[in-house]
């Protein structure tokens, strides 16, 4: 085990044995270079230099990424050693000589997508993404319910950009846009309730998707509109929360996976402590991490680690690599934000079909901000996209290039289905960054 | 605002105040000797008889008008510019026409007439010919202009991007992005703690002095809409070859990095306007960047990649090699830029 430890990684670490949530000294790349500032990797407050872009933060140093490479292959080396002399109880059921690994997060599909890590990787790794792209899990019926209200007069939809281009049952917003309808883009919810406030003639209804990520900024949004008593602004919710999905994706036995890349951004809100029943429930090692390339590959070493551990008996426990931002108890004042305007309800997601208590729906006290209950909509009756497969896709069933849409019938100017579109979606990913022919 | 503090539709009339205006604000700011002739075309004399001639067209509708390190004056003159530099023409005439919306305050119009007249300066170039135009309130935004410009060749042959070679170097003449992210932080009202500002420049002198070095050199492109994976992406595809860009060599402001990653842009797909693209043969690519950074416009300028032989049936012909060694397709835009949801 000690050629494997974390201290043989960086030079100046006190030298102690690996734990399984141990990569504090691995997150930490400054201590190696410079000096850690608070939140000293983005010096978006150092314009003055001109710098490459590889030296914009350690999280991106290459050194460090290359001794990461070379501790995932040792231990999938020794994984694989170890499948090879187990009983076959503790080998992945359908997957016997490839590691699964789902990353959960649409961010993560992008960045891996973008430094390439995909082929960096020993072969035997097979990262998979879930359903972790807000645009992409926003089911037909609910993009249906935005555009009808695209036909109510005087009405705006204040909408995050990604969702502009996603095929509805018959059209998408951007269409609607096109033939006249007032469609905004907004980069913050806050952006809308502005919106609303120069257009007291105007209805605007802000569009609410995502998960519990952008969840409390729209309640603080929301609470503002309230205290303002803006009769012109109101809500719909698409909102969607992460754990209750990979609940409902851990009981598809098709999966067969070997670790879940937990999302870093949620994580941010929600702690550690909302993942614990994958590891009580399912024994599924699961590490949180960041977005950077040595974010995400010192995540997969830990989840290697577990894997590992596993394989020798062990119990697992959720992993953190990405200590710089996720605690144990997340972020309590957002989570209560979302809980003071927002309770559960079941919801269809795209691809996993209803989920119970996944969606995240308007407490009945707001429900004068509910678009729903302001204004009566006109859907027209939801029809999938033919042949699209991104509910496999999203389920991780199949790679992207594995659908036969994918790239020939299926392209981000010609999209098919939500994957294709959404700058976090796996097949736009792969699309765009070629991952196919790499 | 008082009326005479801001265009009416009697300024595009034909009337005594449309005269005025272009008396004052245009004649008197930029005007050449042939745009002082006043006849209804200018008669261009050309220094050497010369069989070709460079001719391009623009048109700029950028808003806001003014944005940190430039304005939609200094836009229209750069950019009609330095399209005639890509050809590797000096660049000698323009044309410059408003349509300008009814209540533009006059105090803007002088600012982008004083500040065409900056660049034309800058960019040795004479505005010759021009056009006023005024539609009512409501059908333009403030003001639009187009420009075309006329250059000629004198010791060079017309270049074009269909000569890029295997074996060629990638310089870029500086720091990626930066118009775009200042346009973008302006519209929306990001309010960046920084100082990013727009590079907007004409580029005839940078193409001359690479020249001068290099005079093998293959084209020049400016990495404009689309940004640096439009212009690969063609190049690329003009010259049927493949190429591949370093991403550790580019060079990039940490500040317009941060602000692109955040955005959800992608660094290569951003719009740039004072930047120049050159290919050129390997032999002389140390004294092109060498030409390059002395100018004032190319002092970042470096070294980004390479051209290699043609892609192989059914593979992308642009790609970048990232810091750990992987590499991904470079990729051309679709659609608009939008922002990312989280």
């Amino acid at each position: 085990m000690s050629d494997l430890s974390t201290d043989t990684l960086l030079p100046d670490s006190t030298r102690k044995p690996l734990q399984l949530d141990g990569y504090r000294e691995l997150q930490l790349p400054d201590s190696t270079r410079k000096p850690q500032q608070q939140d000293g990797y983005r010096e978006l407050q150092q314009p003055d230099s001109t710098r490459n872009t590889q030296q914009i933060d350690g999280y991106r140093d290459p050194q460090l990424v290359a001794r990461l490479l070379q501790r995932i292959e040792q231990l999938t080396e020794r994984i694989k050693a170890s499948q090879a002399t187990k009983l076959p109880a503790v080998q992945p059921a359908t997957h016997p000589s490839t590691l699964r690994l789902m990353e959960v997060c649409g961010t993560h599909t992008m960045a891996i997508a973008r430094y390439g890590l995909r082929s960096l990787l020993p072969p035997e790794i097979k990262l998979l993404s879930g359903p972790g792209c807000p645009v992409c899990v926003t089911a037909n019926s609910d993009i249906d319910r935005i555009i009808a209200l695209t036909r109510i007069d005087r009405l705006t939809v204040a909408i995050f950009g990604d969702m502009l281009r996603v095929p509805g049952s018959s059209t998408s917003l951007a269409e609607r846009r096109a033939a006249g309808a007032s469609v905004e883009v907004v980069y913050s919810p806050l952006d809308a309730l502005q919106f609303a406030k120069e257009h007291p003639e105007q209805q605007v209804v802000f569009i609410a998707v995502g998960f519990e990520t952008t969840a409390p900024i729209i309640a603080q949004t929301l609470l503002r509109a309230a205290e303002q008593r803006l009769a012109n602004f109101s809500l719909l919710s698409a909102l969607k929360q992460v754990p209750p999905a990979l609940a409902a994706l851990l009981q598809d036995p098709r999966l067969a996976l070997d670790g879940l890349i937990l999302p870093g951004h949620v994580s941010t809100i929600l702690g550690l402590q909302a993942y614990q029943f994958i590891a009580t429930d399912y024994q599924m090692p699961a590490v949180v991490t960041g977005f950077e390339p040595v974010d995400i590959l010192a995540g997969i070493t830990a989840l290697l680690e577990q894997v590992n551990a596993k394989q020798e008996g062990q119990v697992v426990a959720i992993g953190n690599a990405y200590h710089r931002a996720v605690r144990e108890n997340g972020n309590p004042e957002a989570q209560s934000s979302i809980q003071q305007v927002f309770a559960s309800q079941d919801s269809v997601w795209r691809g996993l079909g209803l989920i119970p208590q996944s969606g995240l729906a308007l407490r009945p006290e707001y429900r004068d901000y509910d678009a729903e209950q302001r204004f009566q909509l006109d859907v027209e009756p939801t029809v999938e996209p033919r042949g699209c497969r991104c509910g496999d896709v999203l389920r991780g069933i199949i790679t992207p290039p594995e659908c036969p849409h994918f790239g020939i019938s299926c392209t981000p100017s010609q999209p098919l289905g939500a994957c294709m579109v959404s700058s976090e979606g796996s097949c736009a990913a792969y699309y765009r960054y070629g991952i196919q022919f790499a | 605002m008082s009326v005479s503090e801001q265009i009416v539709m009697a300024h595009g009339s034909g009337s005594t105040m449309m005269r005025e205006l272009i008396d004052e604000y245009f004649l008197s700011v930029y005007g050449s000797a042939e745009l002082a002739q006043g006849n209804d075309s200018a008669c261009l004399k050309l220094a050497t008889p010369t069989t070709e001639l460079a001719f391009t067209t623009d048109s700029y509708v950028v808003t806001p008008l003014f944005f940190a390190g430039g304005d939609i004056g200094r836009l229209a003159v750069s950019g009609t510019v330095n399209d005639l530099a890509t050809s590797g023409a000096t660049p000698l005439y323009l044309s410059l026409a408003f349509i300008m919306e009814e209540g533009l305050p006059l105090s803007e119009l002088r600012l982008i007439c004083q500040s065409i007249a900056q660049t034309a300066a800058e960019a040795q170039v004479s505005i010759v010919t021009g056009d006023t135009k005024v539609v009512p309130r409501g059908k333009g935004d403030k003001v639009y202009i187009n420009t075309a410009g006329i250059g000629v060749f004198l010791s060079q042959r017309p270049l074009s991007g269909a000569n890029c070679q295997p074996g060629d170097k990638i310089l870029l003449s500086g720091t990626l992005g930066d118009h775009g992210i200042t346009i973008v932080s302006a519209r929306e009202n990001l309010n960046f703690s920084t100082n990013i500002v727009s590079d907007v420049a004409p580029l005839n002198h940078l193409v001359a002095k690479v020249l001068q070095a290099a005079p093998a050199t293959r084209c020049f492109r400016d990495p404009t809409r689309g940004g640096l994976a439009a212009t690969i992406n063609e190049l690329a595809a003009q010259s049927a070859t493949s190429m591949t860009i370093e991403e550790s060599l580019v060079p990039v402001n940490p500040a317009v990095q941060g602000a692109a990653e955040m955005l959800g842009y992608d660094i290569y797909q951003i719009a740039n306007e004072g930047k120049m693209v050159a290919i050129v043969p390997a032999e002389q690519a140390t004294a092109a960047l060498a030409a390059m950074r002395t100018d004032e416009h190319g002092k970042n300028a470096a070294i980004i990649g390479e051209v290699s032989g043609p892609p192989a049936s059914g593979l992308p012909a642009a790609w970048v090699r990232t810091p750990f060694g992987s590499t991904r397709v470079l990729d051309m835009l679709v659609g608009e830029q939008l922002p990312r949801i989280c």
